[in-house]
C-alpha cells in the first residue's frame, strides 16, 4: 500500500480516534454538550464581517484550553489544520485583487483586501480546529449517540458509522488494487484508461459482496434494524455548566470587543 | 469544490443546512417505504467504498495529469438516488469531521451541491432518461458523462452563488462564475468518463446490480416536486427566521468598516468602557502611547489600541495553554 493520499487518510483517522479515547475532564463531557458548544462557536467566529480580524482573535481560546485540557497531540492535529489552508488561501488570495477599497487596519489605511483575506485565514483555521477537536474529544460513536438524541433517524445514524467503520478496511482494499496495479505497471503515474473500469469495477463488484456478508453477519447477531450503543450517558451539571460558561463566552466575544478593550488598557486611549 | 466554513455567512449556511435536511428527510422515509433493512449496510459500505476510491488517480489521456471521482452519479447508479444521497451525506460528515474538508455549517451547503444535484436532478432527468429504453454500453457512457457534467456545472454555480450571498469575499461574481465552471466543466468530463467505464464494467459483470438500482423505483414527476416543495418551505422559513436575526445583527460591509474603525463598540458597550477606563488610569502600561492622535486620523488611537489588545489576546491565550499543560503535569506528577 504506497498511495500516501490512503496511508495519510488511514493516520489521520487513527490519530483522532486514538485522541477520543482518552479520559480527560473534556473527554467526559456531554457529547449532546460538546456538538452544541462547536456549533455555537462556528456560528459566532464565521458571524463576523469580513474586514473584522481583530475581534476574531480572542475566539483562540477555545481551542487553546480544549488542546491543553484534553491533552491532545498538538503538533500532530496542527499539522492535519495546516493542510487544508492552501485551499482557502487559493480563493482568499484573490481578495486583494478586486477589493482595493481601503479600510483602517492597525492605525493605517491598507487594501481591504488584505484584511479581508486575513479574515478569512483566521476564521478557517478556527472553524476547522473546532471540528478536529469535536471529534478528538469525543469520537465518532459517541456523536452517534448525540446525533440520535437529536432526533435524527437511526437509519442515517446506522449507515454514517457503518461508513465510518468500513472507510479504513475499504481503504485498505483500495490502497492493495493500487499496489498491485503499480507493480505491473511501472513508471505509471495514475491508473490508465484501460484499466478504468475494470480496477475500480472490480473493487465495486467485492464491495457489494462484503456488504452482503456484512448483513449477514449482523443478523446471525441479533440485528433488527435498531441501533444500539450498550450505554445511555446522561447530562450532568457540569455539562449544562460547561455549555453554559462556553456560550456565555462566545456571545460576550461577539458582543464586545475584548482585544480593542485590552489595547485601551494599556494604551490609555479610552477617552 | 467543498465549501469551507470561514466563507459562508450564518444565514447562508443556515438555509442550506433546512434545504439539506428537508431532503435527507424525505429521503429516509422513501427508504423506510420501499426497502428492506438489507439496503442500510449497503449504503454504510458503498458510501465507504467511494470515499476511499476518491483516493484513486486516474491518468487522463494525453495529458499526463489525473483526476479522481467525486462518485454522486455512480452512487445513485448502484444505489438509487435516496440511498445514494444518504450515502453522500455521511461521506461529506465523515470529510468534515475528520479531513476538515468543508465544514461544520458549510455541511448543507456541500450535501447539497454534492448530493442533490447528482441524486435528484442529474440521475433522474438525465441518466434515467437516457438509459429509459435499456441499458447499452453507448447509453451508460452518453448517460453517465452528461449526467456528471451536469451535476458538477449545477453543483459549482451552487458554490458561487453560496459565496456571493455569504459576502464573506470579495470576488466579482462574473469572475468567479468564469473561472469555476470551465474548470468544473474539465473536471466533469474526466469524472464522466471514469464514471462511464466503471459503470459499464459493472453492468456488463454483474446487469442486476444496476438494473436492480434503476428498476420500479422509479423518480416520478410527483416525488421530485415534493423534494423542491420541502426544500422551498424549509429555506423560506429558515431564511425569514434567520434574516430577521441578522437584521438585529448586521454584519453588512458599512457595519463591518465601523467596527475595524472601533467607533461604535466602546459607546455601545457603556458599562464595560466606564469600568475599563476606571482601571486603565491605574494599569496602563503606555499611557501617552498615541493619545493625541493626529486630526483626521481620529481612529488611529482606537486601531493601535486594538493593534496591542490583540497581540496581548494572542500573547494571553498562548499563556492560558501552557499555564493549563503545566498545571496538568504537576497533578499527575503528585498522582504518581
Amino acid at each position: 500500500m504506497n498511495n500516501p493520499n490512503i496511508i495519510n487518510s488511514i493516520y489521520n483517522m487513527r490519530l483522532l480516534d486514538e485522541a477520543a479515547l482518552k479520559t480527560t475532564a473534556v473527554h467526559r463531557i456531554h457529547p449532546l454538550v460538546k456538538l452544541v458548544t462547536t456549533l455555537a462557536y462556528l456560528v459566532v467566529v464565521v458571524s463576523f464581517g469580513k474586514y473584522e480580524t481583530g475581534r476574531l482573535l480572542p475566539f483562540l481560546f477555545y481551542p487553546v484550553v480544549i488542546f491543553a485540557f484534553a491533552e491532545l497531540p498538538v503538533i500532530s492535529m496542527l499539522k492535519r489544520i495546516l493542510i487544508v489552508e492552501p485551499l482557502i488561501i487559493g480563493i482568499g488570495i484573490l481578495n486583494p485583487l478586486f477589493d482595493r477599497q481601503a479600510v483602517m487596519f492597525a492605525g493605517v489605511l491598507v487594501p481591504g483586501g488584505w484584511v479581508a483575506f486575513l479574515s478569512i485565514f483566521i476564521k478557517c483555521s478556527l472553524t476547522v480546529t473546532a471540528a478536529l477537536l469535536l471529534i478528538a474529544t469525543t469520537g465518532m460513536d459517541k456523536l452517534a449517540l448525540a446525533l440520535r438524541m437529536l432526533k435524527v433517524p437511526r437509519l442515517f445514524v446506522l449507515q454514517l458509522l457503518l461508513t465510518y467503520r468500513y472507510i479504513s478496511v475499504l481503504m485498505e482494499e483500495v490502497g492493495r488494487s493500487l499496489k498491485a496495479y503499480s507493480l505491473k505497471a511501472p513508471e505509471h503515474k495514475g491508473v490508465q484508461r484501460s484499466a478504468w473500469g475494470p480496477l475500480a469495477g472490480q473493487l465495486i463488484l467485492r464491495t457489494f459482496d462484503r456488504a452482503q456478508r456484512v448483513y449477514q453477519a449482523m443478523c446471525l447477531r441479533g440485528f433488527n434494524g435498531e441501533y444500539n450503543t450498550g450505554g445511555n450517558i446522561r447530562l450532568r451539571s457540569a455539562d449544562l455548566g460547561y455549555l453554559a460558561g462556553w456560550v456565555l463566552l462566545f456571545i460576550s466575544l461577539k458582543r464586545y470587543d475584548i482585544p480593542l478593550i485590552i489595547g485601551s488598557l494599556l494604551t490609555g486611549v479610552v477617552k | 469544490m467543498h465549501m469551507a466554513d470561514a466563507l459562508i455567512s450564518p444565514a447562508v449556511g443556515g438555509v442550506m443546512w433546512a434545504a439539506a435536511v428537508g431532503t435527507a428527510a424525505y429521503s429516509i422515509k422513501k427508504i423506510r417505504n420501499e426497502m428492506d433493512e438489507k439496503k442500510i449496510p449497503l449504503m454504510g459500505v458503498m458510501g465507504a467504498f467511494v470515499f476511499a476510491a476518491q483516493m484513486i488517480n486516474f491518468t487522463i489521456p494525453g495529458t499526463g495529469s489525473s483526476g479522481h471521482i467525486g462518485g454522486g452519479i455512480l452512487l445513485a447508479v448502484l444505489l438509487g438516488p435516496y440511498a445514494a444521497f444518504l450515502s453522500m451525506a455521511s461521506i461529506l460528515l465523515i470529510q468534515a469531521l475528520f479531513f476538515a474538508d468543508g465544514g461544520l455549517l458549510a455541511f448543507g451547503s456541500n450535501v447539497f451541491n454534492m448530493g442533490f444535484y447528482t441524486c435528484f436532478i442529474a440521475y433522474p432527468l438525465i441518466f434515467r432518461w437516457i438509459t429509459r429504453k435499456g441499458m447499452s454500453s453507448r447509453r451508460i457512457i452518453t448517460a453517465s458523462l452528461i449526467s456528471v457534467v451536469i451535476g458538477l456545472q449545477m453543483g459549482s454555480l451552487s458554490v458561487v452563488l453560496q459565496t456571493l450571498f455569504s459576502g464573506k469575499t470579495a470576488l466579482p461574481f462574473g469572475t468567479f462564475l468564469l473561472f469555476m465552471q470551465p474548470v468544473h466543466l474539465a473536471i466533469g468530463i474526466m469524472e464522466g468518463l471514469v464514471t462511464a467505464a466503471v459503470v459499464t464494467f459493472v453492468w456488463k459483470a454483474r446487469p442486476e446490480i444496476i438494473e436492480r438500482a434503476s428498476e420500479g423505483k422509479a423518480l416520478v414527476g410527483i416525488s421530485l416536486k415534493k423534494v423542491i416543495l420541502i426544500i422551498a418551505i424549509a429555506t423560506v422559513l429558515t431564511g425569514g427566521v434567520l434574516s430577521w436575526f441578522a437584521s438585529s445583527n448586521p454584519d453588512g460591509l458599512e457595519w463591518s468598516m465601523f467596527k475595524t474603525a472601533g467607533t461604535t463598540e466602546l459607546e455601545a458597550s457603556g458599562e464595560v468602557h466606564e469600568a475599563a477606563s476606571g482601571i486603565q488610569s491605574k494599569t496602563a502600561i503606555l499611557p501617552d502611547y498615541s493619545i493625541n492622535a493626529p486630526e483626521g486620523l481620529e481612529n488611529a488611537g482606537t486601531s493601535i489600541s486594538g493593534l496591542v489588545g490583540g497581540l496581548m489576546t494572542l500573547v494571553l491565550a498562548g499563556l492560558t495553554g501552557f499555564i493549563i499543560s503545566i498545571a496538568k503535569r504537576r497533578s499527575k506528577k503528585a498522582a504518581a
